[in-house]
C-alpha cells in the first residue's frame, strides 16, 4: 500500500490516520501539504482525514476543497485511485464534487462525539471486503456537522444502485431514529461514487484498530483495502 | 465599488440553526416569528467601475466558493 495523507490547515486526525495505516499496512503513508500540486507517483490510496480543516469557516470542508491538491485527487480519482475520506474529509470530498450531497449540522444541534453503530451494507467494495455484508461495526464519531443530505433524486439513485456503504442503526443491527445520532437521511453514514473508488463516511474506523484502547473493529476496513490493494498489484 | 452576496438556504432544506433561533426568540417573548431560516451576508469591494463585469466577478465567486449550489441559492447585488 502506497498511501498518502493529505493534510489541510486545521485538520488534526492526520497522525491517527497515519498511524493507523502503518499498523495495518506496514508502510507509512505519505503526508501530503495541502498547496502540494501532484500526489507521489504511485500512489495507490488517498487518505482524507478528518478535523477543522480551516476552522470550519465558510462551510465544512468548503475552503480546504478548493487547495491545489484537490485538482490533483480529482485526476487521480477520474482514473480509478482509491480515495478514503473521513468525517471533515467526507466533507471536503463532497465540496470538491467527489462525493454528492452534503453534510449539513447535526439535527440535533450537538456535537457528537461517542462510539456509534454502523450496519456495513455491502461487502464487496475495496473499503469493505473486510466485513461480511449485514455486520455491525462499533467505531467512534466526533462532529457537529454530519447530517448527511441530498435532493431525493440523489438519495433515489444512491439507494437504487447499493452506495450508501453505512448506516447508523441499534446496536443490533435494526434502524432505529435514536441511533441515527445526527438525523442524516436513511440514517446514511457513508457513501460511495459512481465508480466505486471514493468512499465517504462521517466515522472514525482508524481510532479502533488496537485492542490496547478498546474495540477493533475499524480494523477490517483497512486490512480489507490492504487485501483489494495486494490482490490489484 | 461596494457589492453583497447573500447566501440562503433552498427551500425545502432543514435548517436546524433556523429552528434553534426561533425557539430562542420565542423564549425571549418575541412571539409572532413563525419561521426564522439562517442565511449568510458577503459584503465586497470590487476593484474598477463595470458594474456588468462586477456582476460577472460576483457570480464566479458565488458559483465556485461562497454558496454550495446544493443546498444554497444565492442573490449578487453591485451597489456602486
Amino acid at each position: 500500500m502506497k498511501a498518502a495523507v493529505l493534510v489541510f490547515p486545521g485538520i488534526n486526525r492526520e497522525r491517527d490516520m497515519a498511524r493507523t495505516l502503518r499498523l495495518i499496512s506496514g508502510r507509512d503513508p505519505a503526508i501530503i501539504w495541502h498547496a502540494e500540486t501532484e500526489l507521489p507517483a504511485n500512489t495507490d490510496l488517498v487518505v482524507i482525514p478528518g478535523g477543522f480543516s480551516y476552522g470550519d469557516y465558510l462551510r465544512c470542508g468548503a475552503i480546504a476543497a478548493r487547495s491545489p491538491i484537490m485538482d490533483a485527487v480529482r485526476a487521480y480519482a477520474a482514473k480509478g485511485g482509491l480515495v478514503l475520506a473521513v468525517c471533515n474529509g467526507f466533507q471536503i470530498a463532497c465540496e470538491a464534487g467527489l462525493l454528492p450531497g452534503v453534510l449539513m449540522r447535526n439535527a440535533r444541534l450537538k456535537f457528537i462525539c461517542r462510539d456509534i453503530f454502523l450496519k456495513v451494507e455491502r461487502s464487496d467494495t475495496p473499503f469493505t471486503r473486510g466485513y461480511n455484508a449485514g455486520q455491525v461495526i462499533r467505531v467512534p464519531t466526533a462532529h457537529g456537522e454530519g447530517n448527511y443530505t441530498a435532493d431525493a433524486d440523489t438519495i433515489a439513485r444512491l439507494e437504487g444502485e447499493g452506495r450508501v456503504i453505512f448506516r447508523y442503526v441499534a446496536p443490533d443491527g435494526t434502524r432505529d431514529p435514536t441511533f441515527n445520532v445526527n438525523g442524516s437521511t436513511n440514517a446514511i453514514a457513508g457513501i460511495i461514487n459512481e465508480r466505486g473508488n471514493v468512499l465517504g463516511m462521517m466515522p472514525h474506523p482508524e481510532n479502533h484498530v488496537e485492542a490496547a484502547i478498546g474495540p477493533t473493529d475499524g480494523r477490517g476496513l483497512f486490512a480489507g483495502l490492504v487485501e483489494a490493494l495486494d490482490r490489484a498489484a | 465599488m461596494k457589492a453583497r452576496v447573500t447566501v440562503t438556504l433552498k427551500s425545502g432544506i432543514l435548517d436546524p440553526q433556523g429552528k434553534a433561533i426561533e425557539g430562542a426568540l420565542l423564549s425571549l417573548g418575541i412571539v409572532g416569528v413563525s419561521s426564522v431560516r439562517q442565511g449568510k451576508v458577503f459584503d465586497i469591494e470590487i476593484d474598477g467601475s463595470d458594474r456588468a463585469k462586477a456582476e460577472m466577478l460576483l457570480k464566479q465567486a458565488a458559483d465556485k466558493l461562497l454558496a454550495n449550489t446544493v443546498i444554497e441559492n444565492y442573490r449578487v447585488e453591485v451597489m456602486g
